[in-house]
C-alpha cells in the first residue's frame, strides 16, 4: 500500500523538496518500509506460543500485531529483524531465519 | 528623530537586535563578544525588551536553542565569536538547511593556539561553507545597520535563511563611535513582524528536521543550494530599502576610487577603512590604484565581483586569515577562482596579515600594495606574501 505514496521515486526531483525538508503529512512515518534492510525474519510457532504479547510489547517497530485469533503476526513491511522478540519470547517460539532460508 | 550617540560595535549591535524586538535571545559570552549579549540581557532584565533570555552553558546549545525558537515563529538573535563560533559548527549547518532564519553576530576572532582572544577572520572563513548569508562590518554604524538589515532579509519569504554579521574583534567591538540610532518607527517600517510560514503548530502538525536517506539527501542538498543562491537577489533588494528608509547605501561589493584603476586592493571588515587612507595617499602621488571593500562573503558575489574586477591589471587580496597548505587566503582563492573563467584576466595576489588582533597601519597597507605589485609584474607562482609581520614571507610557492 503505502509505499506508492512514499514520494522518493525516480520522478521526484530536488524541485519537489519542500521547503526546509518539512515533512508537511502527520503520521506518515508508516509509509517507510524498514523492512527492507532486514536480513533475518522471525518465525513464531503458534503450538508453543501462550499469547503473553511480549513480543508485541518489546517489538521496537511496532511490527508486531495482535491478530483475531489472540496470536501474534509479524508485519514484514516494517520487521527489520533484530530478533528482539525471540529473545523475549519466554516459550522460546520465536526462531529468526536467514532471508535466504525462508 | 533619529539621535546620534557613542557605541561600542557591541552596543550598537545590541540596539538594533533590541530595535528589532527580538523574541528570543540565547548566547553564551565570549571574549570578545561578551558586551553583546551582556547588553541584551540587561534590556530584558530593566523591561527595556521584551525577550526570551536565554543562558544556555555553551555555544551549541545556544545556536541549537535558537534553532527551536525559530521553529515556532520567533525572531531570534544570538552572538559569539571565534571558538564559540567553532564550538556551534555542527550545529550552524542545521539552520540553513532547516531554513530557519536565526540572526547572529560574530564579532570575529582568531582561533587558537596560540591562544588568542583578539581579532581576525578564521573564525568566518572556517564556517563560510555552513549555508549561512554571510556579511562583514567596516565600522560600528554598520554593525547596527547590518544587524537590523539581517532580519529582514533572513525572514524574507523568499529567503528563509540565517544570517552572519561579522564585526571585528576590539577593532570594532570595543572600540567607541558615534552611532546614528533611527526611530522606532523608522525600523518597524522597515522590518515587519516576523510571520514564520512553517512555525510548528500543534493544530497544524508537520515535521521539521527529519532524517535523510541516501535516496533523497541528495536532492535536498541541491535544493538548498538553488534556493540560497536565488536568495541574493533579496539580499540586493533589502539593501536598497535600507539606503531608502535610512539614507545609508550598502552593495555586496563596494568600489571605492576604483575608476581606471590599474591596481585594487580588496579587503573585508573593519580594515577596509585604513587600507582606504592608504588608497588616498598613493592617488595623491598619482599611482593607479583603488580598493573594493567585500561586504557579502555568502552568497559570494561572483558576478559583482567581475564587474568590478575584471578591467584591472593586477587584484591584491589581503586576508586576516590563514589557510594552512592551501591557495593563500581563504577570500584571494575565491576571488581567483571567480575570474579563472574570464579570457583576459587580473593577476591576482593573495596577502595574509592582520592575524590575532595585529594592526594593519596605513603604510602596511601601502607596503602590501608596493609589493603586490611587485609580485604581480614579476609573474611569478606565488600563492600568498604577508603583510605587517616582522621577517615578511615574501613568496611562498605551491
Ligand atoms: S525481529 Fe525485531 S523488528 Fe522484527 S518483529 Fe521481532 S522485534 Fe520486531
Ligand atoms: S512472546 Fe512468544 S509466547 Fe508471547 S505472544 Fe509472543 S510469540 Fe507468543
Amino acid at each position: 500500500m503505502a509505499e506508492k505514496r512514499l514520494r522518493t521515486g525516480s520522478d521526484f526531483t530536488w524541485r519537489d523538496m519542500e521547503v526546509g525538508n518539512i515533512v508537511t503529512e502527520a503520521g506518515n512515518a508508516g509509509l517507510r518500509r524498514t523492512g527492507d534492510w532486514r536480513s533475518r525474519r522471525p518465525i513464531t510457532d503458534k503450538e508453543k506460543c501462550n499469547k503473553c504479547g511480549l513480543c508485541w510489547l518489546y517489538c521496537p517497530d511496532a511490527a508486531v500485531k495482535l491478530s483475531e485469533d489472540g496470536y501474534y503476526e509479524t508485519d514484514l513491511f516494517y520487521c527489520k529483524g533484530c530478533g528482539i522478540c525471540a529473545k523475549v519470547c519466554p516459550r522460546a517460539a520465536i526462531t529468526m531465519v536467514e532471508e535466504e532460508e525462508k | 528623530m533619529s539621535r546620534r550617540i557613542g557605541l561600542e560595535a557591541s552596543f550598537a549591535a545590541a540596539e538594533a537586535a533590541r530595535m528589532a524586538d527580538v523574541d528570543v535571545i540565547a548566547a553564551y559570552p565570549i571574549t570578545p563578544q561578551t558586551h553583546v549579549p551582556e547588553r541584551l540581557a540587561e534590556m530584558v532584565a530593566d523591561g527595556e525588551l521584551n525577550a526570551a533570555y536565554v543562558p544556555v552553558e555553551s555555544e551549541h546549545s545556544a545556536m541549537s536553542v535558537c534553532l527551536g525558537a525559530a521553529a515556532v515563529g520567533a525572531r531570534t538573535f544570538t552572538a559569539t565569536a571565534g571558538p564559540g563560533l567553532e564550538y556551534m559548527h555542527n550545529v550552524l549547518y542545521v539552520a540553513p538547511s532547516m531554513r530557519l532564519p536565526v540572526v547572529m553576530v560574530v564579532v570575529n576572532r582568531a582561533l587558537s593556539a596560540p591562544l588568542s582572544i583578539w581579532g581576525d577572520h578564521s573564525d568566518a572563513m572556517a564556517v563560510r561553507d555552513t549555508g549561512w548569508i554571510q556579511v562583514f562590518c567596516q565600522n560600528n554604524q554598520e554593525a547596527f545597520d547590518m544587524t537590523l538589515w539581517a532580519f529582514r532579509v533572513a525572514e524574507d519569504p523568499k529567503v528563509l535563511f540565517p544570517v552572519m554579521v561579522h564585526f571585528d574583534g576590539f577593532h570594532l567591538s570595543h572600540v567607541t563611535e558615534p552611532v546614528i540610532l533611527p526611530e522606532q518607527e523608522e525600523v518597524d517600517r522597515f522590518l515587519p513582524r516576523f510571520h514564520y510560514p512553517f512555525a510548528l503548530d500543534p493544530d497544524k502538525p508537520m515535521t521539521h528536521g527529519a532524517f535523510g536517506a541516501p535516496d533523497i539527501y541528495s536532492e535536498a542538498k541541491i535544493a538548498q543550494e538553488v534556493a540560497f543562491r536565488k536568495s541574493k537577489k533579496v539580499i540586493i533588494k533589502g539593501l536598497a530599502e535600507f539606503a531608502d528608509i535610512f539614507g545609508r547605501h550598502y552593495h555586496p561589493v563596494e568600489p571605492y576610487r576604483t575608476e581606471g584603476a590599474k591596481t585594487l586592493l580588496l579587503t573585508m571588515g573593519s580594515f577596509s577603512e585604513t587600507a582606504k587612507i592608504a588608497i588616498d595617499r598613493k592617488k595623491k602621488r598619482g599611482e593607479s590604484v583603488g580598493l573594493i571593500n567585500l561586504r557579502l562573503w555568502r552568497p559570494f558575489p561572483f558576478q559583482e565581483l567581475r564587474r568590478e574586477l575584471k578591467k584591472a591589471e593586477t587584484i591584491i587580496v589581503f586576508d586576516r586569515c590563514s589557510a594552512f597548505g592551501g591557495p593563500g587566503g581563504a577570500g584571494c582563492s575565491e576571488i581567483r577562482s571567480a575570474l579563472y573563467g574570464e579570457s583576459e584576466k587580473p593577476r591576482v595576489v593573495s596577502f595574509i596579515g592582520g592575524l590575532g588582533g595585529r594592526d594593519m597601519s596605513v603604510e602596511d597597507f601601502e607596503y602590501v600594495v608596493d609589493r603586490g605589485r611587485e609580485i604581480a609584474a614579476v609573474g611569478s607562482e606565488e600563492l600568498f606574501a604577508t603583510g605587517g609581520i616582522r621577517g615578511e614571507v615574501t613568496a611562498i610557492r605551491g
